[in-house]
């Protein structure tokens, strides 16, 4: 049979972390955010509920947005994943929707701030000119505990308009 | 909260999958699709399956199918690929209409149609849609394939009618007949939230605008999706649906429950209050599809 | 350059970083420490019977297991103090009856989510597999739940208390019962709300690292008050408080629940640390948040006033039933505060105030930002809404008639505040504000509005509230700042830093007062590696403690900077200036006699090792310094730096008003907030867009403690709604634009005029929004946060009772 299995030992798994590939060996149950972030080092993903409610933990799998503490990181063999460090400009400063974070003042503690930034990454791809409704819905499945999120609707206009400037 | 240690399969084909339930059913084997309500259920320590089957890449399970009969959703479509299929769109706009108010968006990219149809939860959207849309599932278990329908799918809360070592491969959403407008609607806490009521509507006239049937879907107001067929309430002649009458269908057939966010008494009454609004809904969208048509 | 800092709109430095995910909070250190889960309480009033951890034993990659008896055996052999209860933080001469808990329970548990067992694992997951496989053993006893059952105290919490009441306070100025007794109009008002919590995104969190070597102890925690923990973990693990060092990494929110300390794994996770030779973590979960950290909010106040024709107060007494949950290391702040707060900016006539501060058998209570002030502003301005429908005026014109009159500044409420200091507003123009809040939100307008709505089939309603906010209490922060010898400035504090932009707000006040640019400050909070003497950050305080501390201090380095220069430069003091971190000659321009700070740090400290290039300059053998004089001249210290300390003689006083219009479904009962108008006061403002963010932070708790979030208790005292699909935090949707604007009434209490600002967007909200539901749906509102639901049957009895 083609199944792989894994029992108390682990399984291999080959993810594609912003644009590096990483073949890693882990328990089945490793959650994605843990992978991320303690196998990979990649803290920027935070993790604020691990019930799939906060979107703390969001990433971008195959450019989509999802959670990652509701997913099995054995799960995603082959899946290419954008955290909030891939969401940088190509010199490693901020990207634009960073950018307009900071423009904007839409964080405060800054630790709801990573899964705003790759869902509004992956929102801007589909809809890159959204009315401020859209901006305020695109944003409505996040928790941010500090901001009450009025700089954070404006930071997804910002971060559109950003995005549509020339890259000097 | 991280959940328990299991064994891990990855099968290619449902018949694997099938197998490997089959093998390990006496180890609480589950099938891991979208694992948006099973993954949090685990790292609760609610649930502790000692192997997950998982149908991520199994082929052939990515499907969402307009055929003349309905759209049939394969077990891999996540909610979003579903909400956003055109054909479908075009085929079963209730689809759209009840998909674009389960969860978030991204949960919907990765939960899945089917997943939310077995899980059974009776604030599930979709599972009003299938029951009101007349639609079934399609099983695969070690002993052959079975469909079983809506009305006879939906047991109780969060108990649907499938042997531990089947697979649900498909969920197909009967088209209703001609000339039928559709409608989602709900009231959550907040938006995404599972509803503290909801109603899934269909409403079918005839092409002199006439109200010829209408139906409805209730969530979170019974133990599963609580169809309530609003036919005697349609009046003949003004061509519309009466609304005390309609109430009253509404009343005999839900059985609210009191929960921290709502009263059964004020279920009931959104009951009432959603029915009248999704019914004037779908019938509007139903003299639009005959209006379009002309 | 010399546009000034203080007051700009300055973009925070923290935001790189954080933006791009190179925070540092508190589970991103340690990934190789070994981590622990507790086994928790699943009662909410048991005695331990046994504890038997066998089946757990055998789990992989289980470290160790601890019981009460292990902490017992521990001091013992060690002296140790991690057996006996937490510290009693509030000391205060009411609280006849404090109780706290042990950081594992001795027997008894009081509270679902009270920790029994500590495991320390390979990892979390192995942690929670061995959690898994103890059993307790417990005996039942009755648990207490709510305020009505602890007041009745059929049962007990603790033995020991009667009647369940750690506290009873009261205040009172003039013979309030005599003064409603004979007032022309009297009313009574029973007024409730209901549980919530801070709830950070962040959970707490600790890591501790034992240093065998150097026999010290690092600790990183998820806190409000590093230094104080440093002096508790100390003190709890028999260490030398020199020994101990305290670190706050980034910090993902606080809003209070962070300002309590020592948390029992604040002393557990050191003390594995310390036996196990080996760095140690906690990672507090979010179901873990919510049945073992803190909550705030309930209290239930009577209230009887009495006022003359116009609505004037005469009288007032309010008697009130606070519910601190199950021990009261720090609670007690929070009904002292809304005792002196509900006052507003009103003058009471005279006041009685009482409480009653009683245990129940759930989560402590702890200060939430707001502190007692939201239950003080819906208490106060429900009474001023009953007042105004008692005599047919405008709701507006009743506050207006009751307001402290800005020649009446400063103005003594004649009470004893939070601090131990006299209730004393120091500044504020409330008729002012009120105007530009009624300008801002149409009030006047509203009537007409309304109307049209009603002839639409909409409902609307629109109501306000306004408070007086005590911030910035003492007793005192201090501020270090130290020039470098390349220009850097290098600026510390004691306190803790949440996201409130304490790094950007104290660099532009440095950038002021020492006339340094910007970019070369560099500010670090909450480390008492770098400053050991701090109180901690609540209260709204950072700004006026920190910022006034820092200030101080500014202006002793550029004193002193001023003094070396004025050496170097052949100039007097008094002719000297700093501009963009240069010194020089005043009128000279940028073309004359000038030396950079960087230099004068050189200067500083004279040398006799050229380390380098810099410090060649510094050699006693460069300059032609005076043979005869000491090198460092007496009474000065090397090194281009200070330290000052603030300490006020009190709070001083902010205040705001804010007015809420709501829609409400006439079908569904559902509750919309259409519009959310602010006019605030905290004096001068430092950086204008970080106090807007901190009002638009506060609103949107404010709107979800009046519309979603409680704590949902049955009456065994099962939590049941311990996670964020129940606990119904706001998201984006939930949540109105808000509408501000400021009246700048600086405070003169403090070198930059300025007041706190942190929690005041929270206080006014559930009052506002019960206002505008009113009106809206006239009928009463004496509870809040409502639901549709609990709307839906408010109209139901408001029917019958009509009918
Ligand atoms: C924050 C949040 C909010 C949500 N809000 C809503 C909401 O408002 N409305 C709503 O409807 N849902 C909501 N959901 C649930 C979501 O829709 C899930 O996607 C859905 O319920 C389950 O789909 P899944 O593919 O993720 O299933 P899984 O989690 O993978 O599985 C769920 C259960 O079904 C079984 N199962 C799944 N697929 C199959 C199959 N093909 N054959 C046999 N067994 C199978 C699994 O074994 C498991 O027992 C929410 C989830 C979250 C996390
Ligand atoms: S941590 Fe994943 S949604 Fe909250
Ligand atoms: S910035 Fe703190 S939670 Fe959003």
């Amino acid at each position: 049979m083609s199944d792989v299995v894994s029992t108390g030992s682990t399984t291999r798994v080959s993810l594609t972390v912003n644009g590096v590939r990483h073949d890693l060996d882990l328990p089945a149950r490793r959650l994605l955010s843990d992978a991320l972030r303690h196998d990979l080092r990649l803290t920027g993903t935070h993790v604020g509920c691990e019930h799939g409610v906060c979107g703390a933990c969001t990433v971008l799998v195959d450019g989509a947005p999802m959670r990652s503490c509701l997913l099995f990181a054995v799960s995603l063999d082959g899946a290419e994943i954008t955290t909030v460090e891939g969401c940088r400009s190509a010199d490693g400063g901020m990207g634009p929707v960073q950018q307009a974070f900071h423009e904007c003042h839409a964080l405060q503690c800054g630790f709801c701030t990573p899964g705003f930034i790759t869902t509004i990454t992956a929102f801007l791809d589909d809809n890159p000119a959204p009315t401020r409704d859209e901006a305020r819905e695109a944003v409505s499945g996040n928790l941010c505990r500090c901001t009450g999120y009025v700089n954070i609707v404006s930071a997804v206009e910002r971060a559109a308009e950003l995005r549509r400037e020339p890259t000097p | 909260m991280k959940p328990p240690a299991f064994t891990y399969h990855r099968p290619a084909t449902v018949q694997e999958a099938v197998q490997l339930l089959d093998a390990h059913a006496g180890e609480g084997a589950k099938v891991l699709a979208g694992g948006q309500s099973l993954v949090p259920l685990m790292s609760m320590r609610l649930a502790a399956p000692g192997h997950l089957v998982d149908i991520n890449h199994v082929a052939g399970l990515d499907t969402v199918e307009v055929t003349s009969t309905g759209v049939r959703v394969g077990a891999l479509a996540r909610h979003s690929r579903v909400e956003h299929d055109a054909a479908a769109f075009a085929a079963l706009p209730l689809l759209r209409q009840a998909l674009g108010q389960v969860a978030h968006p991204t949960i919907r990219n990765r939960g899945t149609t089917v997943g939310s149809l077995v899980h059974g939860d009776p604030a599930a959207e979709m599972t009003a849609v299938l029951a009101v849309l007349d639609g079934e599932v399609e099983l695969v278990g070690p002993h052959g394939s079975r469909s079983v329908g809506a009305a006879d799918f939906f047991v109780g809360p969060m108990e649907t009618e499938h042997a531990d070592a089947e697979v649900a491969v498909a969920a197909t959403f009967r088209r209703p007949p001609a000339g039928t407008g559709s409608a989602f609607v709900e009231l959550a806490r907040r938006h995404g939230d599972y509803a503290m009521c909801g109603v899934a509507a269909l409403v079918t006239v005839d092409a002199d605008l006439a109200v010829t049937g209408a139906r409805v879907g209730l969530i979170s107001v019974g133990a599963g999706p609580v169809v309530v067929d609003l036919g005697p309430a349609v009046s003949g002649s003004g061509g519309g649906v009466d609304t005390p009458r309609a109430r009253e269908l509404v009343d005999a057939a839900i059985d609210p429950e009191d929960d921290i966010h709502a009263t059964a008494t004020y279920r009931r009454h959104l009951a009432h209050v959603l029915t009248e609004r999704a019914v004037a809904q779908a019938h509007e969208a139903a003299r639009g599809t005959r209006r379009s048509a002309a | 350059m010399t546009t000034r800092m203080v007051g700009e709109p300055v973009k925070r430095v923290e935001d790189p970083r954080l933006v791009t995910g190179n925070g540092r909070y508190l589970d991103d250190l340690g990934h190789d420490a070994f981590e622990v889960a507790f086994v928790r309480s699943p009662h909410a009033h048991a005695r331990v019977v046994d504890v038997d951890v066998t089946d757990a034993l055998d789990v992989e990659g289980l470290v160790a297991i601890y019981t009460y008896e292990d902490l017992v055996a521990d001091e013992e052999e060690h002296g140790t103090r991690v057996a006996q209860a937490l510290p009693l933080l509030i000391p205060h001469p009411t609280l006849t009856h404090g109780r706290t808990q042990h950081a594992l329970a001795n027997g008894e548990v009081n509270h679902v989510g009270e920790a029994i067992v500590m495991v320390v694992a390979s990892d979390r997951y192995a942690a929670e597999d061995a959690v898994e496989r103890i059993r307790v053993d417990y005996e039942f006893l009755t648990p207490i739940v709510g305020v009505e059952a602890a007041r009745a105290a059929e049962h007990l919490v603790h033995d020991d208390v009667p009647g369940n009441v750690a506290a009873r306070m009261v205040q009172e100025t003039g013979d309030a019962d005599a003064a409603i007794d004979a007032a022309p109009h009297r009313l009574e008002l029973d007024l409730a709300i209901e549980r919530s919590a801070s709830m950070p995104m962040e959970g707490k969190g600790v890591h501790a690292r034992w240093d065998a070597d150097d026999e010290s102890l690092t600790v990183h925690t998820s806190t409000q008050t590093s230094t104080s923990v440093r002096q508790a973990v100390a003190a709890k693990l028999n260490l030398p408080v020199d020994r101990v060092e305290v670190v706050t990494p980034d910090v993902g929110g606080g809003f209070g629940v962070k300002i309590v300390h020592p948390w029992p794994e604040e002393v557990l996770v050191p003390w594995a640390a310390l036996r196990l030779g080996r760095p140690v973590k906690w990672t507090e979960d979010r179901r873990e948040h919510f049945v073992s950290s803190a909550h705030e909010r309930g209290q239930l106040h009577h209230v009887r006033v009495g006022y003359d024709d116009e609505g004037r107060l005469l009288g007032l007494s309010v008697k009130f039933w606070h519910d601190h949950g199950a021990y009261i290391p720090y609670g007690l702040i929070v009904p002292i505060i809304t005792s002196t707060q509900l006052l507003g900016p009103y003058k009471p006539g005279a006041y009685r105030v009482e409480f009653e501060s009683l245990y129940t058998n759930t989560v402590i209570v702890t200060p939430y930002r707001g502190a007692g002030r939201p239950q003080g502003c819906f208490v106060m301005e429900r009474t001023m809404d009953a007042i105004a429908a008692d005599l047919g005026l405008d709701r507006a014109l009743v506050r207006e008639r009751n307001f402290i009159q800005p020649d009446e500044m400063p103005y003594d409420q004649g009470l004893i505040f939070q601090d131990g200091r006299q209730l004393l507003y120091d500044s504020g123009d409330f008729p002012g504000s009120l105007a530009k809040l009624k300008e801002l939100v149409g009030w006047d307008d509203f009537a007409a509005y309304r109307e049209q709505a009603r002839a639409e089939g909409r409902r609307v309603g629109i109501g306000m509230a306004c408070y007086v906010e005590g911030t910035g209490v003492g007793p005192y922060e201090g501020g270090h700042i130290r020039v470098e010898t390349d220009g850097t400035v290098v600026v510390s504090t004691g306190l803790t830093t949440q996201g409130q932009g304490h790094q950007t707000m104290l660099a532009q006040i440095v950038a002021d007062e020492l006339g340094v640019p910007f970019e070369r400050i560099r500010v670090t909070t909450g480390d008492t590696r770098r400053f050991k003497y701090a109180v901690g950050t609540f209260a709204s305080r950072t700004a006026v403690m920190s910022g006034s501390a820092v200030a101080v201090t500014a202006r002793a380095v550029r004193e002193k900077a001023l003094r070396i220069a004025s050496d170097a430069l052949e100039a007097a003091v008094e002719d000297l200036e700093i501009v963009d971190g240069n010194v020089r000659v005043k009128g000279t321009g940028e073309n004359g006699a000038s030396v950079d700070l960087g230099a004068v740090a050189v200067l500083s400290n004279p040398l006799r090792y050229a380390f380098d290039e810099a410090a060649k300059r510094a050699t006693q053998f460069a300059a032609p310094a005076d043979p005869d004089k000491p090198p460092v001249a007496e009474g000065e210290s090397p090194g281009l730096e200070a330290s000052q300390f603030y300490s006020p003689p009190r709070s001083t006083f902010a205040n705001g008003m804010h007015a809420v219009v709501v829609e409400t479904d006439p079908d569904t009962a559902d509750i919309k907030v259409l519009r959310y108008c602010v006019v605030h006061d905290c004096g001068t403002l430092i950086n204008p867009m970080i106090v807007e963010g901190q009002i638009h932070g506060g609103v949107a708790q404010g709107v979800g403690g009046a519309l979603y979030e409680r704590m949902e208790y049955a009456p065994d005292g099962q939590l049941l709604n311990a996670s964020f699909m129940d606990f119904l935090m706001p998201y984006a949707s939930e949540v109105p634009e808000v509408e501000i604007d400021h009246l700048v009434t600086p405070s003169p209490l403090n070198p930059l005029g300025v007041k706190g600002a942190g929690e005041a967007g929270v206080i006014p909200g559930a009052a506002a929004i019960a206002a505008a539901i009113e009106d809206a749906e006239g009928i009463t509102i004496r509870r809040m946060p409502i639901s549709p639901s609990e709307l839906f049957h408010l109209r139901l009895e408001n029917q019958e009772a009509g009918s």
